[in-house]
């Protein structure tokens, strides 16, 4: 557990730098809520208390990282309550949520404060200046979201405000663009995916099966017409990589068989392309995988685990 | 370089710890003032007794026999006389009946003379083998003369000799291999003619190379055209030596559940057992006293014993100097499969390959949690059953509907306990899932 927490902090150093420091007060916030929800939710049940295990932090971690940097810092108290009492320990605790918890808190939070939760975006600070945006009403600041500038304005806008060509990909790997506090630097996120996959934490069948998926699709239908979609952008918008490496493969609620992993991959993949193209949201992978997530088990009933070998003539 | 054979499904590599024993040769213990021998050593009927108390009995006396159902007689390792015919502790059980020998120091030993076998008929030999009390001493404890006369309607080609000794610390097979190479082969020779057949193939975990070279030259030396034997180097993984992992791994034949391996034309035993057998049909030597690991940090001194039958572990540790500051478990078997003692009069039994002295540093003592759903468990079983279900199942209080599971299909290996990162105890569960299964 740790080690995913581990895996994560670079991103949150990197959002400091990119939206300022007010994004380190929201994590610290949504961490500390969600730990004292997790506590106090296992007291009112009469739970062993298990807060040490580190599943509330990485909860909180990437609750604050799928919110706009410019909200105000109180809402993951909101949200950690819906995460971690209602997502979580209502259903049974650890081990037995059917939803992810953090992706669950921003769906209440988008859903209760739909203004702040999708026009709270900023700028990236071009000048180091990781004050600037600290106790500033962000009004007079906010932009959009590069999927929602391609959303409502199309293809000239997106490249008129975030450029094109290599500088616009290099841009947005590294992590200068509006969006999300920990979604925005697919480098790190790859990074820190990719160490976990190598010690063996998380295995690579539902990532791949989620972006390959989306850039397919994407490639397919996502351009003016067919298979003119640009994939690579597909990918690095938006939060795929976050949700691809650190939502999506949250052991609970992700299927336990490797072919049902894919089959699920697939379906998150599918479900965001759609979402991003024809739904009310401009990003749709957070809603994939709430819509995925209480179908793990019935993935793992169609892909059961190769017995060593059947019984002679049957059963028994 | 050869690829080594391994199974394919599953399988975990915990540490080897082998090397506080891998080098030190066999060493018999004397015998202790007094034995206490179990009289259920092997699956099924325990002996009953047939001395009365009080009497005196000479090595390789009989003092327990079979009557009814599958079984083998039990002799005394030692000359005394009966003390007691009582209870005694055991790893599982609590307590179980067993007889109580004072044991005469001052007695001779017994001398057991080489005799020709391969001029005497099979039948001839598996009585022997039977007589000679002589059951699979790799851990299961089948009667070793029943294994040798599968049945008529599933012909065996095959005899694989296990030694794998995948679990960690043990190395009693290894050193019986490195010392005692030309004795196996020779017993793996008296059972290809118990079972009319050809070709014997011993498997090895590659973490043993001495022992595949003395035994490699063992089975060179000791082939005939009559007897083909074989060593074949394993990949270290464990379940290895798991009988149905093992022929997977050397034939490439799933044995299928609930059959016997006889059902691919196999039949498996251990090498210590083809010790035993040749010690028995060559030399006339019931089998009383076994080669034990005893191991782990918290022992002053660990060796590969070779122990009297009956020897409780407190004697054991009374011989090798006590245990060492930090012990914090003792377990009976090895760290994977076997049991944790609470009392250490515990006697060894025939199939005792280990007595482990683990400190803190050694073992996980770690309260688990909840299932967190991850499936590691699902990737190390080597029978491609889902533990995290039978576990959640019989924490749901319905351990009796695990039967669908295949609860029965698992010989509880503990690859799955071994690789759970909530630290669930699922070999456990697994046991009592079974025992409720079987009881709807």
């Amino acid at each position: 557990m740790w080690t995913v927490v581990a895996c994560l902090v670079p991103p949150l150093i990197m959002s400091v730098f990119v939206f300022g420091i007010q994004t380190l007060l929201i994590t610290a916030v949504s961490v500390i809520s969600c730990v004292a929800v997790e506590a106090a939710s296992q007291k009112m049940l009469g739970r062993e208390i298990t807060i040490k295990d580190g599943s509330a932090v990485i909860t909180g971690m990437l609750l604050a990282f799928v919110i706009p940097p410019g909200v105000s810092p109180l809402l993951p108290i909101l949200a950690a309550v819906m995460a971690i009492y209602i997502g979580k320990h209502i259903l049974g605790g650890i081990g037995y949520n059917f939803f992810n918890p953090a992706l669950l808190g921003r769906a209440f939070l988008v859903a209760t404060f739909p203004v702040a939760m999708t026009s709270a975006w900023l700028p990236p600070l071009q000048d180091g200046a990781i004050m600037r945006y600290l106790g500033a009403s962000v009004d007079a600041v906010s932009t959009a979201t590069p999927l929602a500038v391609m959303k409502e304005h199309g293809m000239a806008a997106f490249t008129q405000a975030f450029g094109s060509g290599s500088s616009m990909y290099l841009n947005f790997f590294l992590g200068w663009r509006p969006g999300c506090i920990g979604e925005t630097s697919a480098l790190l996120i790859l990074l820190g995916g990719l160490f976990l996959i190598y010690r063996g934490y998380t295995t690579w069948h539902i990532p791949v099966s989620i972006l390959g998926t989306m850039a397919l699709l994407t490639w397919i239908v996502g351009g003016k017409g067919y298979f003119t979609g640009d994939p690579l952008l597909a990918v690095l918008s938006g939060g795929a990589l976050l949700g691809a490496f650190f939502m999506a493969n949250d052991y609970v609620t992700c299927p336990t068989n490797k072919k049902s992993q894919i089959v699920y991959g697939i379906g998150i993949g599918a479900l965001t392309v759609l979402i991003r193209l024809k739904g009310g949201y401009p990003e749709g992978i957070c809603y994939a995988i709430l819509l995925m997530n209480p179908l793990s088990p019935v993935f793992d009933g169609w892909f059961k685990p190769k017995r060593f070998a059947p019984p002679l003539g049957g059963d028994k | 370089m050869i690829s080594l054979l391994t199974f394919p499904q599953g399988g975990v590599h915990p540490p080897e710890s082998k090397q506080l024993t891998e080098k030190l040769p066999i060493e018999p213990m004397p015998a202790p003032d007094e034995l206490e021998i179990i009289l259920g050593q092997h699956i099924g009927a325990p002996c009953t007794p047939t001395l009365a108390k009080r009497a005196e009995v000479r090595e390789g006396d009989i003092i327990g026999e079979v009557k009814k159902g599958l079984g083998v007689p039990l002799h005394s390792p030692a000359a005394g006389k009966v003390k007691d015919i009582g209870m005694s502790g055991h790893p599982l059980r609590t307590s179980a009946p067993s007889i109580t020998i004072t044991v005469d120091h001052a007695a001779a030993p017994a001398v057991y003379g080489k005799n020709d076998w391969e001029s005497r008929e099979a039948k001839e030999l598996l009585s022997m083998v039977h007589e000679a009390g002589i059951i699979g001493i790799g851990g299961a404890g089948f009667p070793t003369h029943v294994k040798l006369n599968p049945p008529a309607d599933t012909p065996v080609n095959t005899l694989i000799l296990n030694g794998a000794e995948c679990e960690p610390y043990i190395t009693a097979d290894h050193r019986q291999m490195v010392e005692h190479a030309a004795e196996v082969v020779e017993g793996a020779k008296i059972i290809l003619k118990i079972l009319g057949i050809q070709k014997c193939i011993i498997g090895i975990e590659n973490n043993k190379p001495d022992a595949i070279a003395a035994m490699a030259g063992a089975a060179k030396e000791g082939s005939t055209s009559r007897y083909l034997v074989s060593v074949c180097a394993l990949k270290v993984k464990y379940p290895q030596g798991s009988e149905k992992q093992l022929i997977q791994a050397v034939t490439d034949r799933k044995v299928p559940a609930f059959a016997l391996p006889s059902a691919v034309g196999v039949v498996v035993q251990n090498v210590s057992t083809a010790r035993a057998v040749y010690d028995a049909v060559a030399l006339g030597k019931p089998l009383c006293e076994k080669v034990v690991t005893i191991s782990g940090l918290g022992i002053k001194r660990p060796a590969n014993l070779l122990v009297k039958i009956g020897t409780k572990v407190s004697d054991i540790v009374t011989y090798l100097g006590g245990t060492a500051p930090g012990l914090t478990k003792v377990v009976m078997g090895g760290p994977m499969m076997g049991f944790a003692i609470s009392n250490l009069d515990v006697p060894v039994t025939k199939t005792t390959s280990a007595v482990l002295f683990l400190t803190a540093g050694e073992i996980d003592t770690n309260p688990h949690s909840q299932c967190i759903r991850c499936g590691w468990c699902l990737e190390a079983c080597p029978m491609g059953l889902e533990p995290k279900e039978i576990g959640i199942y019989v924490e749901a209080n319905r351990a009796e509907d695990t039967e669908p599971l295949g609860v029965f299909e698992c010989f509880e290996c503990g690859s799955c306990a071994y690789v759970c990162p909530a630290k669930r105890p699922l070999v456990q569960f697994i046991r009592l899932a079974k025992m409720k299964a079987k009881r709807k």
